[in-house]
């Protein structure tokens, strides 16, 4: 009997604006002028944010955090798309998308300055999941909330986020494999920036492209232009309709980069050149953006000086409250154990109430 | 009023609680056509479908971590894990994720879910089919533990601890399972999670146990005081985490005496936590050195050889002859 072929694949890659600005007509998703300008709002503020977070933490005046900056046009467009009923389940690289997404700009700043204050805004509501720190867990959760979506007859997707390192955890196939297995209306979204603190694409994985691990579940898959927000705007529109259309999860690639380090702990220089960022910063998505509104005729210099001295008002503004904000308790993390009472607990509480008040004297 | 063994408790118990509320679902591997390998949840599937009878992929980790997701959209999963020895694949979710929800957001996002494992020696079952390791669980803030030791604690213990508001490991001791039946309510009855019960009150030695140790242990009680003419105190832990310790502290100082019957290795057990709550609280009452009866610090060895490792009556007769004497 001859060897035949029973099963073939293909990955895609798709960019519809180049870094030099150019636009693919045929498969531009024609923004609207109102959906294009707040796009690149949220991509300023976003980036103001985190240039400002930089600062604050080189100071003193905030903790360890993870920079954001040159992945704006992931998460942001993305949650653009997204319904209100949709869950956002982010890993922590996603401060643009948590943003639109309604999340005040002091939660991350309470959340990185180490309180848990961060993660309880009106998260909720939003359908926001708090940052999940350690690698790979949120993939689960999020075939688990879409599941309990249609289960609950809601018409909802949940779209959830990973990096490139984290496709290489055992969660990350798991919890691909019970998504698809369910069919469950869900969009896995991989931010490749090309670097797991030191461990560089080439060595996290022997595959040709991150998105052909999609193929192993049977999903359909894309790889996208991470820094071209028109090419994740197509990608995302395509994938939440397969889910709202009961087709099952989908996994979107986006090719991007880590223009800073993995945290203010981290010092790129040890392990990649500066040519190599260098190059990189060519590619921003934030260039090509502006570019992009000028040639449609949505922007001038005026509106771009004007948004620039806007969001920079606006952080300023949240700094402020953010380091206004002392009146939390010291005790919380006790109120919380359980959502029942337990004797065990109380008398800790009493005790460290105690070692509080007399340390204070 | 019905004989049931545990393994017909907890389907009772199971399905009750499926038929009061929808928000309830099943998830594990082989629970639906096949009814778990125990046979736990036979005629769920047919009573409730697989929309709410689900038998997932072989994956300990997702099983928690789709669940996690379940239960913070507003669902109530009900876990299998196969065997406690598969468990510790999804410690990560468990610990990063279950038992932290509530405090990292302050009660906004909880992890109303249970997961239940068989657990412990005895039937001469494969290697890594046989362990003891409540610990791993109990020393997690956040988490509760449970252990019943007959039908009809099971039954009533795991109503509430579908109906908590928090994660809840529910280890069953599967050599109970099927080993006696007891009188189980059909009306719904709950007991409270978090506390212990005297099982029989005494006022020379307070004896204390859970799960599987239950049976060997109440067997040297009722030896002892009979040939003896002693009164003893038998305490069922039930809950491992939060530990119920003003129970058997308080028992303890009205005896003097304090025997701790576990199955688990000896370091770093629940015990331990036991003879350490006596020494904060009835340390003074002390007529003798707490006494321990414990598995051995070594791996559960294979079924070939399992009996002679695993605390019997007899061993257990001889702490508390050597208790009493002291």
């Amino acid at each position: 009997m001859p060897r035949k072929p029973i099963a073939k694949f293909t990955v895609e890659h798709l960019q519809i604006l180049d870094e030099k600005g150019k636009l693919d007509a045929k498969l531009d998703p024609k923004l609207s002028e109102k959906e294009a300008v707040t796009m690149y709002r949220w991509m300023r503020l976003a980036r103001e944010l985190d240039e400002r977070m930089l600062k604050l933490q080189r100071q003193g005046r905030l903790g360890t955090f993870p920079p954001n900056t040159g992945q704006e046009a992931i998460s942001i467009p993305i949650a653009l798309r997204m319904q209100e009923k949709d869950w956002f389940v982010g890993a922590f690289r996603e401060l643009g998308g948590r943003l639109v997404r309604g999340e005040p700009l002091t939660a991350t700043l309470y959340y990185y300055n180490g309180w848990e204050e961060g993660n309880i805004l009106p998260q909720k509501e939003m359908r926001i999941i708090p940052t999940s720190v350690v690698i790979g867990c949120q993939i689960e959760h999020a075939a688990g909330l879409a599941y309990a979506a249609r289960y609950k007859g809601e018409d909802a997707a949940a779209v959830c986020f990973i990096g490139d390192g984290g496709t290489s955890e055992g969660d990350f196939h798991e919890g691909l494999n019970f998504a698809a297995a369910w069919k469950a209306p869900v969009v896995y979204v991989v931010q490749n920036n090309q670097w797991a603190i030191s461990i560089p694409r080439s060595d996290q994985t022997a595959s040709q492209t991150i998105a052909q691990k999609g193929i192993a579940y049977d999903m359909p898959v894309i790889q996208v232009d991470g820094n071209d927000p028109l090419a994740v705007t197509v990608a995302i529109d395509e994938a939440l309709a397969r889910a709202r259309a009961g087709e099952g999860p989908s996994l979107i690639e986006a090719v991007t980069y880590r223009l800073m380090m993995h945290t203010t702990a981290d010092d790129p220089t040890k392990y990649r050149g500066k040519a190599e960022e260098d190059d990189a910063w060519k590619k921003e998505p934030l260039i090509r953006t502006r570019m992009y509104l000028d040639k449609k005729g949505y922007w001038d210099d005026a509106k771009e000086e004007a948004l620039l001295a806007e969001v920079k008002a606006q952080v300023e503004a949240v700094v402020k409250e953010f380091e206004s904000a002392k009146d939390w308790q010291q005790d919380e993390p006790f109120r919380h154990v359980y959502g029942t009472e337990h004797a065990n607990i109380t008398e800790q509480h009493q005790d460290f109430l105690a070692n509080v008040a007399r340390e204070a004297k | 009023m019905a004989k049931l063994n545990m393994v017909q408790a907890i389907n009772l118990a199971l399905s009750q609680e499926m038929a009061k509320d929808k928000d309830v679902l099943l998830l594990g591997q082989d629970i639906g056509v096949d009814g778990g390998v125990f046979r736990l949840t036979e005629g769920l599937l047919d009573k409730y479908g697989k929309e709410r009878v689900i038998d997932t992929p072989l994956a300990e980790s997702a099983i928690i971590g789709t669940s996690i997701g379940m239960a913070m959209a507003g669902l109530k999963p009900v876990c299998e894990m196969q065997f406690s020895g598969f468990s510790y694949l999804m410690m990560g979710q468990f610990e990063a994720h279950a038992t932290r929800m509530r405090a990292r957001t302050h009660g906004q996002f909880t992890v109303p879910m249970v997961i239940r494992m068989p657990f412990g020696g005895g039937v001469r079952a494969l290697e890594h089919h046989s362990e003891s390791r409540e610990i791993l669980y109990a020393h997690l803030p956040g988490a509760k533990v449970v252990i019943p030791s007959g039908p009809r604690n099971a039954r009533a213990l795991l109503l509430a601890a579908i109906r908590d508001p928090d994660p809840v490991v529910f280890m069953e001791p599967k050599h109970s399972y099927r080993a006696f039946r007891e009188e189980v309510p059909e009306a719904e009855e709950v007991m409270e999670l978090g506390k212990s019960q005297v099982v029989q009150e005494g006022t020379d030695l307070t004896l204390i146990s859970w799960g599987a140790m239950m049976r060997p242990t109440l067997k040297a009680a009722a030896e002892i005081e009979k040939k003896r003419g002693v009164s003893i105190e038998i305490i069922d832990l039930l809950s491992i985490a939060p530990l119920d310790y003003h129970t058997f502290t308080e028992s303890v100082k009205k005896t003097g005496r304090c025997v701790v019957v576990q199955e688990a290795p000896r370091s770093f057990g629940v015990s331990s936590e036991v003879v350490a709550r006596i020494n904060d609280e009835s340390f003074l009452y002390l007529e003798a050195p707490v006494g321990r009866l414990t598995g051995y610090d070594v791996i559960t060895p294979y079924f070939g050889r399992e009996k002679s490792y695993l605390p019997n009556s007899d061993r257990v007769s001889r702490a508390i002859t050597q208790t009493l004497d002291y």
